[in-house]
């Protein structure tokens, strides 16, 4: 369940920037290409601020889809899951989008 | 009552831009690791698999091979010091660290079992991670190289069933090749499937029980 210390990590980060004031909502963007699982991450959202700051707060997630350049056809390809393979069949792809893992924003007060 | 939304409090709320990088923080630490490690000239290597791979049995052969170089060992289990005492066996000096629930070694638990081990100066650093084929592919420690340890017992569609992991490894080691025979394993289409999650790993199929294949494995630590 690495989705907790992730959740953890977030926590940590937001807490630091709202300096006290209660935080109502924060933002992630999660790459579909990293093995983050969105409805693991909102569970684990609520252990991780309890005690916190951010206890009660929402969680919310921009999923992002997985993007490839195939270096072969030039194609660009949406891609699943990080299995790395163009329909043209070659699998020298440059991933450009999916490995997203960031703290968008939040809103305190 | 706030003016934003009206919903009661008594400050308005404020939308704060962050932008950063979830494991912000695993990541600075793992590069300060990576800068210490590397100049100490330390080699170190992050073994990753599915608990009963071999990951301890390949390091007790490596250990009792690989001839002058100094060899240490991080051992990551959730609990007990069995692996530990295994490489304490061969005379190694080994720490073990035990993460209880948490399923993987972070950054932070490697700069403490280095700053407890103390590796000299061009040590080959073996961080056997706890075994698990999802979670410790996400966390850089500051390793030099990612193998990844499957074994012919464990299905040929391994690669495709944990993609992130493989996709985050230098080297891919087939293990337990001696038990070929006897299992419905095909080699050449798990090569196939690591390429399709990682072009760029290289797949290495030995045994280190049997020793079939170690001088490749030598070959590549050396490299």
């Amino acid at each position: 369940m690495h989705e907790l210390a992730i959740a953890e990590d977030i926590v940590d980060l937001v807490c630091d920037r709202a300096d006290g004031r209660p935080v109502r909502r924060v933002t992630v963007r999660i790459g579909k290409l990293t093995a983050v699982v969105p409805q693991a991450m909102l569970f684990c959202f609520d252990l991780a601020t309890e005690g916190t700051v951010a206890e009660g707060a929402r969680l919310e997630i921009e999923e992002r889809a997985g993007v490839a350049r195939c270096r072969s056809c030039g194609a660009l390809v949406e891609l699943p899951d990080p299995i790395l393979l163009c329909p043209c069949g070659s699998a020298d792809l440059d991933v450009t989008a999916g490995r997203e893992l960031q703290v968008v924003s939040m809103e305190v007060g | 009552m706030c003016a934003t939304c009206g919903c009661g409090h008594a400050h308005d709320h404020v939308e704060i831009t962050l932008e950063q990088k979830v494991l912000a923080k695993n990541d600075e630490l793992a590069a300060a690791n990576r800068a210490l490690l590397e100049g100490r000239g330390i080699s170190t290597i992050n073994l990753m698999s599915s608990p009963g791979s071999g990951k301890t049995t390949l390091l007790e052969r490596t250990i009792s091979e690989i001839g002058d170089r100094p060899v240490a060992v991080v051992e990551g289990d959730q609990e007990t010091r069995i692996d530990a005492e295994r490489i304490r066996r061969t005379g190694c000096p080994v720490v073990q660290v035990n993460t209880g629930a948490g399923c993987h070694l972070d950054a932070a638990m490697l700069r403490d079992a280095v700053d407890r081990l103390a590796p000299g100066r061009g040590t080959l650093l073996f961080v056997e991670n706890v075994g698990n084929l999802v979670c410790p592919a996400l966390f850089d420690l500051g390793e030099r190289g990612r193998v990844v340890v499957i074994s012919v017992t464990e299905g040929t569609d391994k690669p495709l069933k944990y993609p992130y992991m493989f996709a985050a490894a230098d080297l891919v080691v087939v293990n337990k090749v001696d038990l070929l025979p006897y299992v419905d394993f095909d080699l050449e289409a798990c090569r196939s499937h690591v390429a399709s999650v990682n072009p760029k790993a290289e797949v290495l199929a030995l045994s280190a029980t049997k020793g079939e294949n170690l001088d490749a494995w030598y070959a590549w630590l050396a490299g």
